[in-house]
């Protein structure tokens, strides 16, 4: 317990903030970081996972591909590439980019996987084009698994951005390396806690999301607000 | 008729029969007690523990003395890359590691922050009085790998560099790179500040303690200065500059051996043997079979004692 109290005095010592390597700046260069690798993961991963999901095609192999891609050290994959393009932001983004496309890839074509396949043909039968279905049935339905994935991407990136600091990239690794080489473990547990927060913050950000985002028809089969008896029965027998 | 209850029953024969194998594995005693492999000699010699620093070339110094002193008739239980000094001290001081190869100033540095340098001589000795008790130093070698402020050869052309203190010449930013503890060392970035007045832009970290990335930072010019240690074959494969410390900003770190109470008189003697056999050039010649031939360094480690005739 007394190294947890140390870690709090840590973190509440005014003057472990400010200046370059202070909480607040390594916090947001930490946020930065991550939001990058989410941008540029989503970028990759969802037009593709649509892709999947949508024609069906090509699913083994991707599932295949991005569940080895998972094993992947990511240190070691930094490390690596950092031999290839140099220290600085390149290698940590790419590493954690490798790190966060399964799990965006997995949302996106298992949200379109979960439509119901009667919806799309109701579509079709409609005389929606194939471009329509996928944007005004296929994305809004398959959007609550998609932000899933968002939601699992964005934590695992967020613990494993405290790898970026060991090539000088910024970001709350910085704590938790010296800390941890000069035993100075107050320091690295705040750092560590810092993590954590940030963590926790993404999971509320996302689960707020969750919950605006979804259509409402997709959560009306859920809820009790659905009509009881079907409208024409009255109206034909009137 | 192959029951369910029947195949439970092989089942768990079958764990119990594995389990059994393998217990037995575990519990059989060490071969290598009791006088083990045809010795004359009737002494039961003690096991020595000896460690390393998180680092190839201490790993390499390490086995050498591993080597040498198992070529003597001892057991040695070996626990390399243990960390940084912050960690493996403590066990030194509490004589839990018997054998570990040390660097005399930067040892003295930690043991004493406010010791005041000197040649290799003077900081040897102060090193020996500020040993706590139960621990002590044999004799130090020839060979030593200590700190330096390098920079590349096209930055010490262009603005004249030579020593520390010409770094003042330098008009670009000078960005320092390197493992993030080297920003609270005493001849750290800080030093250069306050002792030299030189201008640092910026710390970059690098955590891989002077290895590959470090080297391809410098080198491609995203930092400008580092901490490469004297003993680094890099140095002159990729024609860097380490600049000269005519100040003593470093102490000089002549390898030396650590050891607890438990090495004796015998043990001390192979292992003074080594250090009289260790020469600087030696050190650098085994740090490049490593770095450029990804030699082991137990294969290093027999080839060195194997030339040098300390192998019996």
């Amino acid at each position: 317990m007394n190294l947890f109290a140390d870690g709090l005095a840590w973190i509440f010592d005014p003057a472990h903030y400010g200046g370059q390597d202070g909480l607040d700046t390594r916090s947001l260069q930490h946020i930065g970081i991550s939001l990058l690798v989410l941008a540029i993961s989503s970028v990759i991963a969802i037009p593709l996972g649509y892709a999947i999901g949508h024609t069906g095609r090509g699913r083994a192999a991707v599932i295949a591909i991005s569940g080895g891609v998972r094993a992947l050290p990511t240190l070691g994959l930094l490390v690596v590439i950092g031999l290839i393009v140099g220290i600085g932001l390149t290698a940590p983004v790419i590493a954690l980019v490798v790190l966060a496309v399964p799990s965006i890839l997995a949302g996106a074509y298992s949200g379109f996987e979960s439509v119901d396949r009667r919806t799309i043909d109701a579509a079709r039968a409609v005389g929606m084009t194939e471009w329509q279905i996928l944007f005004k049935v296929e994305v809004p339905l398959g959007l609550p698994l998609l932000i899933g994935g968002l939601r699992s991407a964005s934590l695992q990136v967020i613990a494993t951005a405290t790898l970026a600091d060991y090539v000088g990239a910024g970001g709350l690794g910085h704590f938790i390396f010296l800390g941890l080489k000069t035993n100075d473990y107050s320091q690295m547990l705040a750092g560590s806690v810092f993590v954590v927060l940030l963590a926790l913050l993404s999971e509320l950000i996302f689960g707020l999301l969750q919950r605006l985002v979804v259509p409402a028809g997709v959560t009306a089969g859920k809820s009790s607000h659905v009509r009881r008896r079907p409208v024409r029965s009255q109206a034909a027998s009137g | 008729m192959f029951t369910a209850g029947r195949g439970r029953l092989v089942a768990l024969g079958a764990v119990v029969v594995g389990a059994a194998i393998a217990l037995s594995g575990c519990a059989s005693s060490d071969p290598l007690a009791n006088g083990g492999a045809g010795g004359s000699s009737t002494e039961a010699k003690a096991t020595l523990i000896v460690g390393s620093q998180d680092y190839y070339s201490n790993e390499i110094i390490a086995e050498i003395y591993a080597q040498a002193l198992e070529d003597g008739g001892y057991t040695v239980d070996r626990q390399f890359r243990i960390g940084q000094r912050e960690v493996y001290l403590p066990e030194i001081t509490a004589s839990k590691i018997d054998v570990f190869p040390e660097y005399t100033g930067s040892l003295l540095q930690a043991l004493d922050p406010k010791a005041a340098g000197g040649t290799k001589e003077v900081v040897y000795e102060a090193l020996k009085a500020a040993l706590p008790t139960g621990v002590s130093v044999l004799n130090e070698a020839d060979a030593s790998d200590g700190n330096s402020w390098t920079v590349t050869q096209a930055l010490a052309d262009k603005y004249s560099l030579t020593d520390i203190a010409s770094l003042k010449n330098v008009t670009e930013k000078l960005y320092v790179g390197g493992n993030s503890e080297l920003q609270t060392r005493p001849y750290g970035p800080k030093a250069l500040e306050s002792k030299y007045g030189i201008k640092i832009a910026g710390f970059k970290a690098v955590e891989d303690g002077g290895g590959p990335l470090t080297v391809k930072a410098l080198v491609d010019n995203q930092i400008q200065l580092t901490n490469i240690y004297t003993a680094d074959p890099n140095i002159k494969t990729n024609n860097l500059v380490a600049l000269s410390d005519p100040d003593g900003l470093f102490f000089p770190d002549n390898v030396v051996p650590v050891v607890s109470k438990k090495v004796d008189t015998a043990a001390a003697d192979i292992l003074n043997k080594v250090s009289a056999a260790l020469t600087a050039d030696d050190l650098i010649s085994l740090n490049s079979e490593s770095v450029n031939d990804q030699k082991s360094a137990p294969s290093i480690a027999t080839a060195w004692l194997t030339s040098k005739g300390l192998l019996k």
